[in-house]
């Protein structure tokens, strides 16, 4: 099974009653697995902290819970997270973080072991699918054995392969009882120095298990050389080199032993430290007075692989034929019949800046649209554009924000919330898609259904604009390019903040019925289609052509072509 | 020894579910798999591999579950330029099978780049053993352009050592019943083209 789906397996089998996640390749599926469970209750939370905190809630209450994120993810669930560590647990709490090594899907390459190391709390790393259930499985009893929150630290190759898992029954435990416990949950200064104290003496404890926990395993082979690993860089190094070298394979990346390492580097002439993103386990290595190898070689950037580990201990060179000619790059683009392509052309016409947001719609920074000037992190299209405008105040009539309706629940509402108080004269788009959708078709506190499915109460996006203090709400369909254009330009010469909902589901939706293809006669070579970046519209020898496979009849380059020349494939006016 | 299978096509065109079925059905030959997929941005319309890894015999252990350059027995193609993308990392007297379809990427439809001429014929000049294909038109025959990814499993069939049995009940099991009929005659006309 795929790693995420042996994680969740785990759950299942710990007895795991709560789950709270927000969605976030390559975590995903952990949760959407989780759902899949009759015995645990799983949701979608609105942010990766509110996870946190039900998570927090329902061990308090005695349950076994587990929240998940990916790496930027634990950002946002840091500050539960953080004092979590102090209060511990009643009942389990795991929590699982993705790390995106190579930025697969992600805007930036952090290490989440920082988090582990700065939280004092534990973190275990598996390397394939059989260890992330066996792994989630001990998280659970570590963290009762320790009071402590676990963090299993998956990565885009643990997570999204699949590999052997053996299966065991649910073990159905029982609610911890509830005891009122104000110096362990009331973390007010009193009571959290007395926690902190808790705290460091649980890292020594924790510290001690490492050097004798099963999780951590040597594998002797070579008393010549020696490999220091964890993860998927252990997977990487034993096809690599296999049993030609030793191995200290660290299922325990948080706290590191010392003994261990000492010992395993005592064994060996010459120790390799072999890990990906960041060097951890290496510093604490030369720390300890021994001399690796290991970032000078490797480096701190991308993901690693056979070859590379190959190359640079073995210094092995691989033959292979490569193509001669340049090949062009094939970025990802959005979609045929994709809601959002008609703001962004109309944004792109009109040469509007645009405060961007973590989403689909972030290729709305591609060519040929171009339109996106800035992308950061969850929520900051709508707080940067409120930082523009007062910075700028005569750009507030050219700039705007862009964010999805997922992002928007996640954290645009307190931007939002922010412009209104603070009055900066902002525009803010919400696209509204109906959907989560770069990670794949989740639900959010919008689309009025929930993880498992069922029909539930759904934010009303205008009358939560309203409700804050934004008096001037409208809503747009993206397909009626006219309508979009006028609204933003409108909203954008208005002298007080507004908020444009472009509604129209995600044309991948399953509900969605996609009209018949369009067909191009009697092109004049213009090009403006080629201007939408539509993935089904090229050009052959100067003629725009329609790919009839990819084409959902849309109808957004009926707009843009001034002769005409696109219609249904019967001759019809689309 | 470890074998290596490489998918590589463009977002949308079903490589993950291709990657499964194969995956699902080397499980059943009791040896060592691994399959390794990338999700989110690179799904949309972007370029996508994924990779299978299996042992030859149940003592074969598969770690890495990702393949290098020069590492795949056999590359499957879902398009000509993702064809020439990835040749480098076939491995010497690999083999290549590749849908003729052909799908501009964004900078040749903005004008930025040009899409290369003759890729198929430049690959197996290059001494590539390669097998092309024109699954899309034969996915259309057997009722959906969407079953392509299913005429090539038909390819590669042809190729391997798996019984025509234990193909169709993998895809039995990875696509909804009201598609499995189609999807098996996209099977044997992928199979019967080679």
């Amino acid at each position: 099974m795929l790693g995420n789906e042996a994680v969740a397996r785990g759950l299942y089998e710990a007895g795991v009653t709560v789950v709270s996640s927000y969605p976030g390749t390559p975590s995903t599926e952990i949760t959407e697995f989780s759902a899949n469970y009759d015995e645990i209750y799983a949701e979608w939370a609105p942010n990766e902290k509110v996870a946190a905190e039900v998570a927090f809630g329902a061990s308090v209450a005695g349950g076994r819970s587990f929240f998940g994120m990916k790496h930027v993810g634990l950002n946002v669930a840091a500050d539960p997270l953080y004092t979590m560590s102090y209060t511990g647990v009643n009942g389990g709490i795991v929590m699982a973080v993705a790390d995106d090594p190579g930025m697969h899907s992600s805007q930036n390459e952090q290490d989440s072991r920082h988090h582990a190391i700065a939280a004092k709390v534990p973190m275990l790393e598996p390397s394939d699918s059989a260890e992330c259930l066996s792994f989630t499985k001990t998280a659970y009893e570590l963290s009762e054995q320790f009071d402590t929150p676990v963090i299993i630290r998956l990565s885009t190759r643990v997570s999204h392969s699949q590999s052997l898992c053996e299966l065991s029954d649910r073990v159905n435990i029982p609610n911890k009882p509830y005891i009122k416990n104000v110096a362990k949950y009331v973390m007010m200064p009193a009571m959290a120095k007395g926690r902190h104290v808790f705290v460091e003496e649980r890292t020594n404890k924790l510290r001690e298990y490492a050097e004798t926990s099963p999780l951590n395993c040597t594998i002797y082979n070579s008393t010549k050389v020696g490999v220091i690993t964890s993860g998927a860089a252990y997977c990487y190094a034993a096809e690599a080199l296999g049993n030609t070298v030793s191995y200290l394979k660290l299922g325990i990346v948080n706290p590191l032993p010392e003994k261990l390492i000492l010992d395993f580097a005592a064994k060996c002439d010459k120790i390799y430290v072999i890990e990906e993103l960041d060097g951890i386990i290496e510093e604490h290595c030369k720390a300890l007075g021994i001399k690796v190898i290991g970032k000078e070689l490797f480096g701190l950037i991308g993901e690693l692989s056979q070859e590379i580990i190959a190359e640079k201990i073995l210094g092995k060179t691989f033959d292979s034929v490569n193509f001669t000619e340049d090949i062009p790059v094939r970025p990802p683009v959005m979609c045929a019949g994709c809601p959002h392509r008609g703001v962004f052309y109309c944004l792109s016409i009109n040469k509007i800046r645009v405060s961007g947001d973590i989403g689909c719609y972030t290729l709305g920074a591609s060519a040929p649209l171009s339109s996106v000037d800035t992308t950061l992190c969850m929520g900051a299209s709508v707080s940067g554009l409120h930082g523009m405008n007062k910075a700028d105040p005569e750009g507030s009539s050219k700039t705007v924000a862009v964010i999805g309706d997922s992002t928007f629940m996640h954290s645009g509402i307190t931007g939002l919330v922010n412009i209104a108080y603070n009055q900066s004269n902002s525009t803010v788009i919400v696209l509204d898609n109906s959907i989560t959708g770069m990670t794949g078709h989740q639900q959010n506190p919008s689309t009025g259904v929930n993880l498992k499915g069922d029909v539930t109460a759904a934010v009303n996006i205008e009358s939560l604009c309203k409700a804050i203090g934004i008096k001037r709400v409208r809503v747009v369909d993206p397909y009626n390019l006219k309508e979009t254009d006028l609204a933003i330009f409108e909203e954008l010469a208005a002298p007080e903040p507004s908020v444009i909902i472009a509604r129209r589901p995600c044309a991948l939706l399953k509900y969605v019925k996609h009209k018949p293809a369009l067909v191009i006669n009697d092109c004049k070579g213009c090009k403006m289609c080629l201007k939408l970046g539509c993935p089904a519209i090229s050009n052959k020898d100067g003629k725009a052509v329609i790919d009839s496979v990819q084409c959902v009849g849309c109808g957004i380059c009926t707009e843009v072509c001034r002769f005409g020349c696109i219609n249904k494939a019967d001759g019809g006016v689309n | 020894m470890v074998k290596s299978i490489m998918i590589v096509g463009v977002g949308g065109q079903g490589t993950l579910l291709a990657s499964r079925i194969i995956g699902n059905a080397l499980i059943k030959k009791g040896v060592d798999v691994k399959v390794s997929e990338v999700h989110g941005m690179s799904q949309r319309g972007g370029s996508v591999v994924t990779y299978v890894r299996f042992g030859e015999t149940s003592a074969d252990k598969v770690y890495s579950p990702v393949i290098n350059r020069g590492e795949a027995d056999i590359i499957i193609a879902f398009e000509q330029l993702e064809a020439a993308r990835y040749v480098s990392f076939l491995k010497k007297g690999g083999k290549m099978i590749v849908s003729t379809q052909t799908i501009d990427p964004m900078p040749v439809i903005t004008g930025n780049a040009a899409y290369p001429a003759d890729i198929i014929a430049k690959i197996k000049s290059a001494g590539i053993d390669i097998t092309a294909v024109d699954a899309l038109e034969l996915a259309v025959k057997a009722g959906s352009a969407k079953a392509s990814n299913v005429v090539l499993i038909g390819v590669l069939a042809s190729f391997a050592v798996m019984s025509d049995e234990a193909w169709i009940e993998e895809i039995e099991e990875c696509v909804p019943p009201k598609f499995v009929e189609l999807n098996k005659k996209a099977f044997y006309l992928g199979k019967e083209s080679i």
